[in-house]
């Protein structure tokens, strides 16, 4: 536990707190879901492992929301306890898998973001904040070594391969730009400190998105339409699919021990 | 384990055999490992290929029924728990298919043979996973029954599938452990009705876990020649009269009643009286009748498939990255 919260809105800090948490969890939620599928024994551990690592750091982001609240809500309570509304993630990380190329690049999209957002907070104002980004920070370094190997390779592979790769890049763009976007939220954490603003991570992600994508011969979508929503809690309808799975036993059989 | 019924070759008699098969055979009786580059009979590789093939194969199907329960996890810290544990077994495949290639067959090949139903995978693994207490089941009594088998083959006569054993037993004894923990919770610290879901898991889960360890003595065709090479060394009746009397005691602890109206103490023996699994069902789900073959094969088989693609676009890459070094090098030359 550490000393007094940071001078900031802790309405907003809590929200802010979920987005990341939340993040993670629908992401390693995602993730997940590819268990004994996918195209290579390689693939099933690597994916699994990326998901306990999302996992593990959405028990991170959550304990300390719900530390932040002040109403004893657990990290499980906000995971399992709260509709799609009170969900906070970016649209993106709710994309339904669609084959292993879309996953791939949703990954790498998110990851190319998740890298520069932990890198900024371990010099967080709230030294829980730093705490939990460093941990992170290793992690996701290698989810994204491994997203960015893995399009650029494909890209770069065969015809089909190429163009499953572009499909998918097509098909996600305009569900990244949500990351870059503030609103009174972002402005309440960047304010105190705690947080970069989330406009000044977009020049080395798409550094690291051109870098991957030139690799991978894979072109830049046209047209600037960028959807939003999720960050303040108005999700696609996958949510709601996604949440009816993961919340069923808390739902079904509460107050029991697990 | 997870090796049921493998078919063993060439049981030969000590008269029966050339000067080099019994030499083969001294090494083996006085303990000695047998490594990949050594002499060994075909029968002996064949048998192994086939046991470490089927063991491999049961170890990526058997990430399907706990898979099953990872996006319902009823909180992060089971979510997690399981997503490590799928992925330990992930990794033992990934030792076993490596263990195989060392007797000359490919994990593609084996792929293969488990698509188009030439080798076969544990029974456990075509019976489903309907609740969430059939997660701390899979682990207790599943990995149980398996560590029960993979103990003993530690000490087995070809040095990398003793190799991998020890590390996977260290891997599966965790996973036994953690299946035991979430039946504890459930059941001594539960509701009523997730004590009910725990028995529930029991009642479904007991009578294939017997079966694991494959049909009795007096049945098993091919048990002689693995013990006589030590690809196996204790026999199934051994092994399950051994797990039900370690499992007896876990399960009262639980409160959980076993589904066998004849399970009693037998002071003379040393051991419980216990019903035989109903072996019918068995060979039933063998010859591909369980209750989830045609899922399990459908997934195993669509992964494959679905995933030809990228395991191409990987290859094509490799191969235009090999051609530009290859350009770079004469250019610079």
């Amino acid at each position: 536990m550490a000393s007094a919260d940071p001078a900031v809105d802790r309405t907003a800090y809590f929200d802010w707190l979920c987005r990341l948490g939340d993040n993670c969890l629908v992401l390693g939620h995602r993730v997940s879901e590819w268990c004994g599928h996918s195209p290579v024994l390689e693939e099933d551990i690597a994916l699994a492992n990326t998901a306990l690592d999302l996992i593990g750091q959405t028990q991170f982001w959550l304990g300390l929301a719900g530390e932040v609240e002040g109403k004893g809500r657990t990290a499980d309570a906000l995971a399992y306890l709260r509709d799609a509304a009170q969900f906070r993630n970016v649209l993106l990380v709710e994309r339904p898998n669609g084959d292993f190329g879309m996953t791939l690049m949703r990954q790498f999209l998110f990851d190319a973001w998740h890298i520069e957002m932990l890198r900024a907070l371990q010099r967080s104002s709230d030294p829980r904040v730093a705490e939990i980004a460093a941990k992170a920070v290793k992690e996701v370094a290698y989810h994204l070594e491994r997203s960015a190997d893995l399009v650029i390779r494909l890209g770069d592979g065969t015809d089909e391969s190429h163009a499953r790769m572009q499909k998918a890049l097509t098909s996600l763009w305009p569900y990244t730009g949500e990351m870059f976007m503030a609103d009174a939220v972002d402005q309440a954490v960047v304010a105190a400190g705690i947080a970069p603003d989330p406009a000044s991570l977009r020049a080395a992600w798409g550094q690291t998105g051109a870098e991957g994508m030139g690799a991978g011969t894979l072109s830049r979508p046209e047209g600037h339409f960028q959807h939003r929503g999720g960050k303040t809690g108005r999700h696609t309808e996958a949510l709601g699919f996604i949440l009816a799975d993961m919340q069923f036993l808390q739902r079904a059989y509460p107050g029991g021990t697990w | 384990m997870y090796a049921q019924m493998v078919k063993a070759e060439g049981a030969k008699s000590r008269e029966e055999m050339t000067e080099q098969e019994r030499a083969f055979q001294d090494r083996i009786d006085r303990g000695e490992k047998i490594e990949p580059k050594e002499w060994m009979p075909e029968g002996y590789r064949k048998t192994l290929i086939r046991q470490i093939g089927q063991h491999a194969h049961s170890e990526i199907v058997g990430q399907l029924p706990e898979g099953n329960w990872i996006t319902r996890a009823p909180t992060l810290e089971r979510k997690a728990i399981l997503l490590a544990k799928v992925q330990d077994e992930a990794g033992h495949g990934l030792y076993l298919y490596s263990a195989a290639e060392t007797l000359g067959v490919s994990r593609d090949e084996l792929l293969a043979l488990l698509h188009n139903g030439k080798m076969k995978y544990s029974s456990i693994f075509n019976y489903p996973t309907l609740n969430w207490a059939d997660i701390g089941t899979v682990g207790w009594l599943v990995d149980g029954a398996a560590i029960m088998n993979q103990v003993q083959l530690q000490k087995t006569s070809y040095g990398p599938y003793s190799r991998a054993m020890i590390r996977i037993c260290k891997e599966e004894s965790f996973h036994q452990r953690q299946g035991y923990d979430i039946l504890l919770k459930m059941c001594l610290q539960g509701t009523p009705a997730q004590k009910e879901m725990a028995q529930d898991a029991m009642n479904r889960f007991w009578y294939p876990s017997l079966m694991m360890f494959g049909p009795s003595d007096k049945d098993s065709v091919h048990s002689a020649q693995s013990m006589q090479w030590k690809i196996k060394i204790n026999t199934n009746d051994e092994l399950r009269q051994k797990f039900v009397d370690q499992t007896v005691p876990q399960a009262e602890y639980l409160g959980l009643t076993i589904p066998d109206p004849n399970l009693k103490w037998n002071e003379e023996k040393g051991g419980y009286d216990f019903s035989e699994p109903d072996w019918d069902e068995f060979f039933q789900v063998i010859a591909g009748n369980g209750p989830c073959n045609a899922e399990r094969m459908e997934a195993r088989v669509s992964a494959w498939e679905d995933g030809a693609w990228f395991r191409e676009g990987l290859m094509a890459h490799a191969r235009k990255q090999e051609a530009r070094r290859a350009a770079a090098r004469m250019a610079a030359e």
